[in-house]
């Protein structure tokens, strides 16, 4: 009981709550400010969520792919790293798996595992290739993972649109059922919402992203390079290589992803004129997360909740759908914040410490 | 009119009387006056107590040391007296008022002002950028640079402070800049200076200097607190000493009645010893020998201009040198972190030129670097995973790529016992411990590596006097049990106590090797300046 009580009252349970509530609380005014009705708003988003279980289903999916991107920029940022490619790792993993899908004929015990591992390598090369000049050439990785995103939106536009896509479409054909990793009769208890072994792996990868970082001689030696290259150095680490498998690992989580994302949801991939946006939100989950797995897994699902639930806001008091990002921007605010929210907390927290 | 003539020589002695007992008066007050105050003051960490019912006071116009040992609260007091923390309890008086130093512009309104540890400077601004930073003079919209040079030229012929006001802070040395941020409290009205272990990057020229510097400013009515732990500094400087101990005032005295003796066991809690107590060495085989290695510096230069030395199994051979002549490198390059581009390093008979840190490492060398924070320590990772910083993928630690953090805490509670490193837990941050803590940990780390070489680089720096004492007993140690030992240090009078050999470098050579028995600082510093080469020893 104590320990739960201790948990919840901690200062890194505390602060994170407190933003929350007041970026819901910065979203309401901003509503009223619209002449919205904020309370009507956020009772709207809820029925939406856990309205009927259609919905709940595909805010579980809508869930998932935040989970692996936000453990990509996570890991990363662990390592001293910032990763803003997490967006284009995603694409690239959606495309090597749609093509796994699409070309191979294989039993479907190896064709999935093969489609996704395939999704995982291309993230994962992706973001190695930043690592890699960052090692190498000293280029800062902030600038290459935005290049690298805009370079693979438009590569896989182009291979889409050279193999995979038939002519006049613009979508491509859909991969084979043996690569489908969707889960049917959990769809159909979900009134067909489209629910998928991803949100399992999603799972996994933060106990693997844990295992990996504070179990590992590998994570010992990328926390070092994070926390301090010249005391790695020092201690005979390779730091170059340590940055090029940060990014390398990183990669690999949004990858997945997006592997996920088309052979559980869509089962195709499109021609698309802009990014499908998880990478950036993952930056927003990551932060709210404080780079923790667990944290990132709350940190999606109070993303995924916000995003899918927009949509019950326009209908149940006619909010405009964009206005859920001004309360996920003031919630990702108030936590980058922490300053301000610790601020207002002073009160709490002083008590908190003559307790302890 | 005759009256008055008969009252005149009345009026002459009683303003007379007058006069002398207000200057007096005056004179009183001047001596005496109490500028600061405080009373009662605790502060306390998750932990600890770091200042625990803390009196001091000092007057006007003195130069108070505050002693004590690292991690004993000196700074965390002054920071107090800055406005940087808030004490539990307690109260400050500055001139008699009691005030709420709330943060460090209540404090510059105070008239105190604080020069830190560690500068906080632009590096690529000038000296006059910096110390107008925030306060700028203005005409119109634009800052009037001209006047704010004049201003400084102003100050430093002032109280002596002889800087070039339009150089950039890159470009000039430690104590250049030391006195800039000396500057910086000045042109902000500082009555009252804190200065915060300001020696301890200083060279011994340096050191004079700012000690003149503290004089003229007292002369000029200001008060000065002086953090300090070195004993000969507050002997030559100051007025009266405040010695704290684990966050507790243990006196306060002039010391003009005192001695260094009394100071050092009332600091450390016993009696300490200067001397340190060894043997005459015993050297066997070569292990350590470098041969003709020349390197590149950061400033594109050659740092080290073809150097030559052995170390051998026994002896403690001490490098002496002015900052900057080399040392940096030469500890780079024999450790794996710097590419030598001529000549051969052997450890050991293997040649280990241009190798990499770990092979060097695992060949039987340890190092104990210069800068624990940058290189010595992951400071936010615990006590535990450091202590296996450069072991941790020995079989005894990691099993097939995962750790076993079983085996690596039992190693940290080890090492922490033998070496009494004093920390809450193996599981503290690094960062939470005090500086010769960390510096313990280190060597307790470097030395259970059973090394063949040590390597010690400014092993002492910014540290007390018990853990100089413990640092220098194990370095013997090593010594004794039949090691080689390298000790870099700027420190005279460390190379000469615990060196068996000393070798002086200049501009990246070696001009001499002597024995400590048959020197003294005068040749020593002679060497050091380039002014003396002793073509027997040396092989440079
Ligand atoms: N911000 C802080 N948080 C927690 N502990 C601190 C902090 N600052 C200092 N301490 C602790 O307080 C004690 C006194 O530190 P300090 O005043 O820096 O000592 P000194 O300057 O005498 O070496 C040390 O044990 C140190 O670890
Ligand atoms: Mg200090």
């Amino acid at each position: 009981m104590n320990k739960w009580r201790n948990i919840f009252l901690a200062e890194s349970t505390l602060v994170p709550l407190a933003a929350i509530l007041l970026g819901l609380l910065t979203g309401a005014l901003a509503m009223l400010a619209g002449g919205f009705d904020p309370l009507l708003a956020y009772q709207s988003l809820l029925k939406k969520v856990f309205g009927n279980a259609y919905n709940f289903g595909e805010t579980i999916r809508q869930i998932t792919p935040l989970i692996f991107t936000g453990l990509s920029v996570a890991f990363a940022f662990r390592t001293g790293l910032f990763n803003i490619g997490a967006e284009g790792q995603f694409i690239m993993g959606m495309l090597a798996s749609v093509y796994i899908g699409i070309v191979f004929d294989l039993p479907a015990y190896i064709h999935a595992p093969l489609a996704i591992l395939a999704g995982a390598l291309a993230g994962g090369l992706w973001g190695a290739i930043a690592g890699y000049l960052k090692a190498a050439r000293g280029v800062h990785e902030v600038i290459t993972t935005i290049m690298m995103n805009w370079i693979a939106l438009y590569l896989a536009n182009y291979i889409l649109a050279s193999f995979l896509v038939p002519e006049g479409k613009q979508n491509s054909e859909p991969v084979k059922e043996t690569a489908v990793i969707t889960i049917g009769w959990l769809s159909q208890m979900f009134d067909s919402a489209r629910l998928h072994w991803g949100t399992l792996l999603a799972l996994i990868a933060a106990v693997v992203f844990y295992v990996l970082l504070w179990k590992t001689k590998l994570g010992f030696e990328l926390r070092a390079v994070g926390f301090n290259p010249h005391a790695s150095e020092y201690a005979g680490m390779n730091v170059n290589k340590n940055v090029v498998n940060a990014m390398l690992i990183g990669g690999m989580f949004a990858g997945i992803g997006g592997a996920c994302e088309t052979l559980g949801v869509f089962h195709y991939m499109s021609i698309s004129a802009a990014m499908p946006g998880y990478g950036m939100d993952g930056i927003a989950v990551a932060l709210i997360g404080g780079n923790t797995p667990l944290g990132v897994i709350l940190g999606a699902i109070l993303f995924g909740m916000l995003s899918f639930g927009a949509s019950g806001m326009k209908f149940g008091a006619g909010v405009p759908v964009e206005l859920i990002r001004v309360v996920i921007a003031s919630v990702i605010f108030f936590v980058a914040a922490h300053g301000i929210v610790r601020y207002l907390l002073k009160p709490v927290l002083a008590k908190q410490k003559e307790g302890s | 009119m005759e009256k008055l003539a008969l009252f005149f020589p009345f009026f002459l002695s009683f303003f007379y009387a007058f006069f002398i007992s207000s200057a007096n008066g005056v004179n009183c007050l001047d001596q005496g006056q109490t500028v600061v105050e405080m009373r009662g003051i605790t502060k306390r960490f998750p932990g600890i107590v770091a200042n625990d019912n803390v009196n001091l006071v000092v007057r006007k116009g003195e130069i108070h040391a505050l002693l004590g040992e690292n991690g004993a609260g000196k700074s965390t007091l002054m920071n107090i007296l800055f406005g940087l923390y808030q004490p539990d309890e307690g109260q400050i008086f500055i001139n008699g008022k009691e005030v709420q130093i709330t943060n460090p512009n209540v404090a510059n309104e105070l008239g105190i002002g604080m020069v830190h540890q560690h500068f906080m400077l632009v590096e690529p601004f000038t000296v006059t950028e910096n110390i107008i930073l925030g306060n700028e003079p203005r005409s119109g919209l634009k800052i009037d640079i001209n006047k704010a040079a004049r201003q400084v030229v102003e100050l430093s012929h002032r109280y002596g402070l002889k800087v070039d006001p339009h150089a950039k802070i890159e470009n000039i040395s430690v104590g250049m800049q030391q006195r800039v941020e000396i500057l910086k409290t000045l042109y902000r009205g500082a009555d009252i200076l804190i200065f915060d272990e300001p020696t301890a990057v200083l060279t011994p020229q340096e050191i004079h200097e700012l000690i003149e510097i503290m004089r003229n400013l007292v002369k000029e009515g200001k008060t000065i607190i002086l953090i300090t732990h070195k004993l000969k500094e507050i002997m030559a400087a100051c007025d009266r000493v405040t010695i704290i101990r684990r966050g507790k005032v243990i006196d306060s005295l002039a010391v003009a009645d005192t001695n260094p003796d009394e100071l050092a066991a009332k600091m450390v809690g016993r009696e300490v010893t200067f001397r340190v107590e060894k043997k005459p060495s015993v050297p066997k085989d070569v292990i350590l020998s470098v041969e003709n290695v020349t390197t590149m510096g950061n400033r594109g230069v050659n740092a080290l201009n073809g150097i030559s030395f052995e170390v051998r199994a026994g002896e403690i051979l001490g490098i002496a040198g002015v900052e900057g002549n080399g040392q940096s490198e030469l500890i780079e390059v024999l450790t794996g972190l710097r590419k030598v581009q001529e000549g051969t390093i052997r450890l050991n008979g293997k040649e280990i030129t241009n190798q990499s840190p770990r092979v060097i490492s695992e060949s039987g060398l340890s190092h104990i670097p210069e800068d624990r924070h940058k290189r010595g320590l992951v400071l936010d990772f615990s006590m535990s995973e450091n202590m296996v910083l450069e072991t941790y993928f020995h079989p005894e630690f990691n099993q097939k790529g995962f750790l076993n953090y079983e085996a690596i805490d039992k190693h940290a509670e080890r090492l922490i016992k033998e070496f009494d490193v004093r920390t809450p837990s193996i599981h503290t941050p690094a960062r939470a411990l005090s500086g010769g803590n960390q510096q313990k940990a280190i060597i307790a780390r470097e030395v259970d590596k059973n090394p063949d070489l040590l390597i010690a680089a400014q092993p002492t720096r910014g540290l007390d006097v018990g853990a100089i004492e413990f640092i220098h007993k194990r370095l013997i140690e090593q010594r004794d049990k039949g090691k080689a030992v390298l000790l870099i240090s700027l420190e005279l009078d460390e190379i000469m106590n615990v060196s068996d050999r000393i070798a002086v470098i200049y501009e990246g050579k070696i001009v001499g090797i002597v024995d400590p028995k048959e020197t003294d600082e005068q040749e020593l510093g002679l060497m050091m300046s380039g002014g003396k080469t002793m073509s027997g020893g040396g092989n440079g």
